[in-house]
């Protein structure tokens, strides 16, 4: 399998969209400072995982689908939801993407193929597998990426699905966005492969599928990993397990806490747990997102005018989606009876 | 009108839709291991395949497919091997439909047997239907005859929500006239399965030839018995329920569930929520005694309602 470097415009998309997402999620995340009161519950952010995203959602076509996990801003942004309701989501809003039953966590876009996201780990793995079945069996040479963390693989549905998929040569690439926490929990300490100091990617050998491992910091290498299992998976030859190494750049998530003390984003597990200020600066230091365009500007893809010119018209946009959610009403009240069913 | 049993019932109400809509699909454990299997042969393995013991992928993946547009069936057997996959029942498969604000539909049957108080003992007996009817999302359904068993399941795969469709495992080899040729039963109607005055007795699955066998007992004692089988419990044909009480004035309610975990203390709590002035004696409820289900066959019978407890609580509201 062979797949071809992206040119020029490509290159220029890819690095659009990772500026896309860090830009909403940088709004997401300055929310709870500029507008208290407005993001509630939990909000989980995929700063540092940009790269990862837009490298695999890249060769997304038409009747393809992909299903996440609760850290779910990135996907839909790049498969062309429109930030503005996302936002609107975020705040629950009448206008939100899933009309403000959702929230942050249960994005859904399924006109983009974006069919659905759990919040309960691993538990959306055989969803994507169900997905599958379905592109599998009507023959249009459709594929389904399937995008949940490290912390997923030690869940039963991860093991039972990784099984089923390759028996059934389901036309499915799993994604695993290996960010090296759980929570406040490091993969050495509750993953047997990680403790050995193997790769997690080790894991698809026991379900007779190829693993890979790729810097998930590379929108590159992720575009060549994932585009060639993806390629499998289209042409029947079965799903392919990719372990993605990324770092959260943010905490897990907002902070955890009862009404009337208001959230915020604590510091990153790291230091605030593990005291490993130099881990966490030395992930600063890699940040994909300034990388990628110090490689774009380099190789001349891009000038530095045109990469300012491109995060200002981005800033702007993102500025707009929260004017637009904050303006957004609440949804009305009967609304919350409605969907429960078809 | 065709005469056969029950589980025969089932299975034509699942071929009835196979050959109607190609998106319908069944698949399980131990299901379609070789090409002759009546479904796989029918249908073929894109739509009926065998899976490991997996109900979590298992029904993961219904879900998964259902959401791209397909009807799943997933065979699992023993109600109790829902208890596995919890999370995706309960907590997967009806949230969707409502967190994307709409946008999915979730069509999938969960077929399962319960109730097997046939020597199966603590882990393969229980009647798990109130775990279920109170799930916002969720669809529930436990028919007591094979007419019911065809059309139930014919509902079910046509719905677009996530239905539990549980059959019961003593009802398995029972004779009943089963409706030729395209048959449906509606969700959410009650069936009067036998017509009284005197006292509304409600019941559900096997517990509804005990209650029919308790009521013409008690027809030789002069009692009108009106037995009511709500065929589905979520939705609740309460209002049939309901309009009985306003006949009787007096209610026995049969489930073979342990008390605090049966239909009947739901369907007592809207009953005395909606009809206390209608009632002439306290609502009672004739259940399993709160225990794990003992293996040796006297214990058993004991513990689970039968005829002549039934009878006993219609009497003891009559006095």
């Amino acid at each position: 399998m062979s797949v071809l470097p992206p040119g020029a415009e490509r290159l220029i998309w890819m690095f659009t969209q990772m500026l896309r997402i860090r830009a909403f999620e940088d709004r997401v995340k300055r929310t709870f400072i500029d507008h208290p009161g407005v993001i509630r519950g939990h909000t989980h952010l995929a700063d540092g995982a940009e790269a990862s995203i837009v490298g695999s959602l890249s060769h997304f076509r038409e009747g393809d689908a992909a299903l996440a996990t609760y850290r779910c801003h990135g996907y839909p942004m790049v498969l062309g939801s429109d930030p503005k309701a996302m936002m609107a989501e975020v705040y629950g809003r009448a206008d939100g993407l899933c009309k403000g039953l959702g929230g942050s966590m249960h994005l859904t876009d399924v006109k983009r193929g974006f069919l659905g996201t759990s919040g309960i780990v691993g538990a959306g793995i055989p969803h994507a597998a169900g997905a599958a079945w379905a592109a599998q069996i009507r023959r249009k040479a459709n594929m389904v990426l399937c995008f949940f963390g490290d912390g997923a693989s030690k869940q039963g549905a991860f093991h039972e699905t990784l099984n089923i998929a390759s028996l059934w040569k389901l036309p499915l690439v799993f994604v695993m966005e290996n960010n090296g926490y759980n929570v406040v929990t490091t993969s050495a300490q509750e993953d047997a492969n990680a403790a050995a100091g193997e790769p997690l990617a080790v894991k698809a050998k026991a379900y007779a599928m190829p693993g890979v491992t790729v810097d998930g910091t590379d929108p590159l290498a992720v575009y060549k990993t994932v585009g060639e299992a993806i390629e499998r998976a289209r042409a029947g030859q079965g799903p392919t397990l990719v372990e993605s190494k990324v770092y959260r750049l943010s905490a897990h998530g907002n902070i955890i806490a009862p009404p009337g003390v208001p959230l915020h984003f604590p510091e990153h597990e790291a230091i605030a747990v593990f005291g490993k200020r130099e881990e966490y600066e030395a992930a600063l230091r890699g940040d994909p997102v300034p990388r990628f365009r110090g490689i774009l500007v380099k190789n001349g893809t891009l000038t530095s005018d045109k990469a300012d010119e491109l995060s200002s018209q981005i800033a702007h946009e993102m500025q707009e989606a929260v004017t637009f959610a904050l303006g957004s009403p609440f949804p009305k009240i009967e609304s919350a009876l409605e969907y429960n069913y078809a | 009108m065709a005469q056969m049993p029950y589980v025969a019932a089932i299975d034509a109400g699942i071929h009835q839709e196979m050959r109607r809509d190609p998106d319908v699909l069944y698949f399980g454990q131990n299901l379609a291991t070789t090409e002759n299997h009546e479904f796989v042969a029918a249908y073929g393995p894109d739509r009926v395949r065998v899976t490991p013991i997996s109900e979590t992928a298992e029904i993961g993946i219904a879900i998964g497919a259902a959401m791209a547009g397909l009807r799943p069936v997933v065979e699992l057997y023993m109600a109790e091997f829902m208890l596995v996959a919890m999370d995706q029942v309960v907590n997967e498969a009806p949230r969707f439909r409502y967190m994307s604000g709409g946008q999915v539909k979730v069509p999938l049957v969960l077929k399962a047997g319960y109730g097997f108080t046939a020597g199966w003992a603590g882990q393969h007996t229980g009647s798990l239907t109130a775990l279920f009817m109170g799930v916002p999302g969720l669809k529930v359904v436990v028919p007591s005859t094979a007419a019911d068993a065809k059309g139930l399941m014919a509902t079910a795969i046509r719905d677009d929500n996530p239905v539990v469709y549980l059959h019961h495992y003593m009802l398995t080899l029972e004779q009943g006239e089963v409706p030729d040729g395209e048959y449906l039963v509606p969700f959410g109607k009650a069936e009067v399965r036998r017509a009284g005055g005197d006292v509304t007795i409600v019941a559900t699955g096997w517990m509804v030839p005990r209650a029919l066998a308790a009521a013409q007992q008690l027809a030789k004692e002069g009692i009108n018995a009106e037995v009511i089988d709500p065929r589905t419990v979520a939705p609740l044909d309460l209002e049939t329920i309901l309009q009985s009480v306003d006949k009787t004035g007096r209610v026995v309610l049969v489930d073979q569930a342990t008390r605090h975990a049966s239909t009947t203390a739901m369907i007592a709590a809207d009953i005395a929520e909606h009809r206390f002035n209608a009632l002439k004696a306290p609502v009672t409820q004739v259940t399993a005694a709160d225990t794990t289900i003992p293996y040796s066959e006297p214990l058993e019978a004991h513990v689970i309602p039968d005829e002549a407890r039934i009878a006993a609580a219609v009497r003891k509201v009559l006095q």
